[in-house]
C-alpha cells in the first residue's frame, strides 16, 4: 500500500485571499479521509485542489497516484446541472466511463457493463431510462454517485454526499461507501456528520478558523481535545433526536 | 391532382430546384444535432449573433472586392465562435453579455460600412437579402452545393465521433475536468463545429432565421423526449422533415424559403406542445 498524495504546509485560495493554510496530511490507498470543518472553512476548495481544478497559494503537493486518468470519481457538492437537461439515468451513469475511453468515439461492452454492474449496486436499475431531472433528489444523488462510481477504480471523493437524503438513505449511503472502501477503493470525503464520520472513516482532517485543527487516525482524533470539544456539540446536537427515537 | 404533378414534374427538371433540396436538407440536419447542445448550454442566441458577425465580415468581403466570400466570413465566424464559447460553463463574462456585444457591434460595423462603401445602388435590398436570405438559396450554384456537402459531411462526421465527449460536456463539464477529461479541447470543437453550421445555414434562410434554425427542432424534441440520445435523433428528425415541407411549400405556393421553413418549425414545436400535454394527460 503506497502514499497515494502527500501535502506539505499547503495553502489555499482564490484570487490572492488565503481561505486556508499550513494543511499537512498524507492519504494511503484503501483509507478513508473524512475532512470535517464549518461553513466556509474551505472543505470544497481542498477537494477542488486535490483535484486539479484549482491550484495551491503554496505548499507542495505530491500525489504519485491521482493524476491519472479513469481512476479519480468525483461527486461535486453542487453540480452545475441544468433543471432541463434531457438525460437519461443510463447515458448519465455511462458517461463516468468516458475517462476510460480516451480518444476512442463509443463505449466498449466491458464499459456498458460496468455502468449495468454500479447501476444495480445502487439499487437504480430500474430507474435507468428514467429522465434525470424527474428523479427525487436522494435518487439524483444515487445516480451521480453510480457515475462518479464509474469513473473512480482506485479514488473516490465525495463532497457532502448526504445532503438532502433522508436518514434511512443517508444510513445506506454511508454503508455502501464503507463497503466500497472495504472493496479497495480510497475515500475522501467531506462531511458536516460528525458521529457518521468518526464511524466510518479510518482518518479525521478537521479544518477550521483558516488553519488545520487536526489530522490524524479515528481513534487519536476521539482521544484529541478538538475531537472531544466537537463529540460534546455533537452529543448535546443529537439528544433531541435520540429521546425522538426512544 | 395532376395539374399538382405536373408542376412538381416541371420544378424537379431544374437543376437549381435540386440544389436548394440537397442544400436546405443537409443544413437542417447540421444545424438541430448541434441545436440540442446549444440550447442546453445557454447560448440559444449565438446563432443570431454570429450571423451578425457573418454579416459584418461580408461587408468587410465586399469593401475588400472578394467575389467569393466565404474565404473572410467563415474564418471571421469561425473565430468568433470560438472566443464565445471556448470558455464554456465557467466563463467570468456572462455568455448571453459577450453575445450581445459582439453581436451589435458587427451588425452596426457592417451596416456603417455598406453605407460608407456601397457595392451596388441597393443598399437596402442587399442588405435585407442578406438578413432574410430570400432568394439566395434558389440561385445557388454547383459550387456553393459541393461546398456545402463537404462541410456538412465534416460536421455530421465530428459529431457522430465525439456524441458521447459533447453530451457529457454539455451535461457536466466541471466531473468531466475533474476526472482527467479536457473539457477545453472538446468546448472548442463544439465552437468551431458550431461556426461551420451557422456560416452554411446563411446561405439557406438567412441571418435572421437561422436561429430559429437551431432552436425550434431541439425545443420541439425535448416537449417529447426524455434522453439525449432520443432529443438528439428526434430533433434532426423533425428538422430534415420541416426543411423538405418548407422547401416544397416555398416552391408550390411562391413563398420565401427561409420563413416557409421556419413556420413549418413553429407548427410542428406547437404540434409537439399539444402532443405532450395529451401524452401526459394519459399518464395521470
Ligand atoms: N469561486 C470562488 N471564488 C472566490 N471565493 C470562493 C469561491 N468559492 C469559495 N470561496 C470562498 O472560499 C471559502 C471556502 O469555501 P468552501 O466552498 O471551500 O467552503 P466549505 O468548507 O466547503 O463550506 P461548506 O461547508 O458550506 O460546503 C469561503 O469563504 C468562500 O467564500
Ligand atoms: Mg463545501
Amino acid at each position: 500500500m503506497g502514499d497515494l498524495l502527500l501535502c506539505k504546509d499547503i495553502a489555499l485560495g482564490y484570487e490572492g485571499s488565503t481561505v486556508v493554510s499550513g494543511l499537512n496530511f498524507r492519504i494511503t490507498e484503501g483509507d478513508y479521509l473524512c475532512i470535517l470543518g464549518e461553513n466556509g472553512s474551505g472543505k470544497s476548495t481542498l477537494i477542488k485542489a486535490l483535484l486539479g481544478l484549482n491550484k495551491p497559494i503554496s505548499g507542495m503537493m505530491i500525489q504519485p497516484a491521482l493524476k491519472k486518468v479513469g481512476d479519480i470519481g468525483y461527486l461535486p457538492q453542487q453540480t452545475s446541472i441544468q433543471r432541463d437537461f434531457p438525460a437519461s439515468v443510463r447515458e448519465i451513469v455511462l458517461s463516468g466511463c468516458l475517462p476510460k475511453c480516451g480518444l476512442r468515439p463509443f463505449y466498449t461492452k466491458q464499459e456498458k457493463q460496468l455502468a449495468e454492474t454500479t447501476m444495480s449496486r445502487l439499487g437504480i436499475t430500474e430507474l435507468a431510462t428514467r429522465c434525470y431531472r424527474e428523479l427525487s433528489g436522494g435518487q439524483q444523488q444515487r445516480v451521480l454517485l453510480a457515475r462518479a462510481l464509474c469513473a473512480a477504480q482506485k479514488t473516490l471523493l465525495l463532497d457532502e454526499p448526504v445532503t438532502g437524503l433522508d436518514p434511512k438513505a443517508q444510513l445506506e449511503l454511508y454503508e455502501l461507501i464503507s463497503e466500497l472502501n472495504k472493496s479497495g477503493i480510497t475515500i475522501i470525503m467531506v462531511s458536516h456528520d460528525f458521529t457518521a464520520a468518526t464511524r466510518y472513516a479510518s482518518h479525521i482532517l478537521h479544518i477550521g478558523a483558516q488553519h488545520q485543527l487536526f489530522f490524524g487516525t479515528t481513534a487519536d482524533y476521539l482521544a484529541s481535545d478538538v475531537g472531544k470539544m466537537f463529540s460534546l456539540d455533537a452529543g448535546t446536537q443529537n439528544e433531541g433526536k435520540v429521546s425522538d427515537n426512544g | 391532382m395532376g395539374d399538382f404533378a405536373a408542376k412538381l414534374q416541371l420544378y424537379f427538371s431544374y437543376p437549381f430546384v435540386w440544389y436548394a433540396l440537397i442544400v436546405g436538407l443537409l443544413i437542417a440536419l447540421c444545424s438541430s444535432l448541434l441545436g440540442v447542445t446549444l440550447v442546453l448550454k445557454r447560448f440559444s442566441y449565438i446563432g443570431d449573433g454570429l450571423s451578425h458577425v457573418a454579416f459584418g465580415a461580408m461587408a468587410i468581403a465586399a469593401l475588400v472586392g472578394l467575389t467569393n466570400n466565404v474565404y473572410i466570413v467563415m474564418p471571421i465566424t469561425v473565430i468568433s465562435a470560438i472566443l464565445l464559447l471556448r470558455t464554456g460553463q465557467n466563463a467570468k463574462i456572462n455568455g448571453d453579455a459577450a453575445i450581445a456585444m459582439i453581436s451589435v457591434g458587427a451588425l452596426a460595423l457592417g451596416y456603417m460600412l455598406m453605407n460608407l462603401f456601397p457595392s451596388s445602388a441597393n443598399i437596402s435590398g442587399d442588405v435585407c437579402t442578406t438578413l432574410f436570405g430570400s432568394t439566395s438559396i434558389l440561385t445557388l450554384k454547383e459550387s456553393d452545393v459541393i461546398i456545402c456537402i463537404v462541410m456538412s459531411v465534416v460536421v455530421i462526421a465530428a459529431f457522430l465521433l465525439f456524441y458521447n465527449k459533447i453530451f457529457a460536456v454539455t451535461f457536466d463539464e466541471n466531473f468531466m475536468k475533474a476526472t482527467g477529461i479536457k473539457a477545453n479541447v472538446y468546448n472548442l470543437i463544439i465552437a468551431i463545429i458550431t461556426a461551420l453550421i451557422i456560416v452554411l445555414a446563411m446561405n439557406l434562410v438567412g441571418s435572421l432565421l437561422i436561429s430559429a434554425l437551431i432552436i425550434f427542432p431541439a425545443l420541439s424534441a425535448m416537449r417529447l423526449f426524455r434522453s439525449f440520445r432520443s432529443v438528439v435523433i428526434c430533433s434532426a428528425c423533425v428538422s430534415v422533415t420541416c426543411a423538405g415541407l418548407g422547401i416544397f411549400t416555398s416552391i408550390m405556393a411562391g413563398t420565401p424559403v427561409g420563413s416557409t421553413i421556419v413556420v413549418t418549425d413553429i407548427i410542428v414545436f406547437f404540434l409537439f406542445c399539444g402532443l405532450s400535454l395529451i401524452i401526459r394527460r394519459k399518464n395521470v
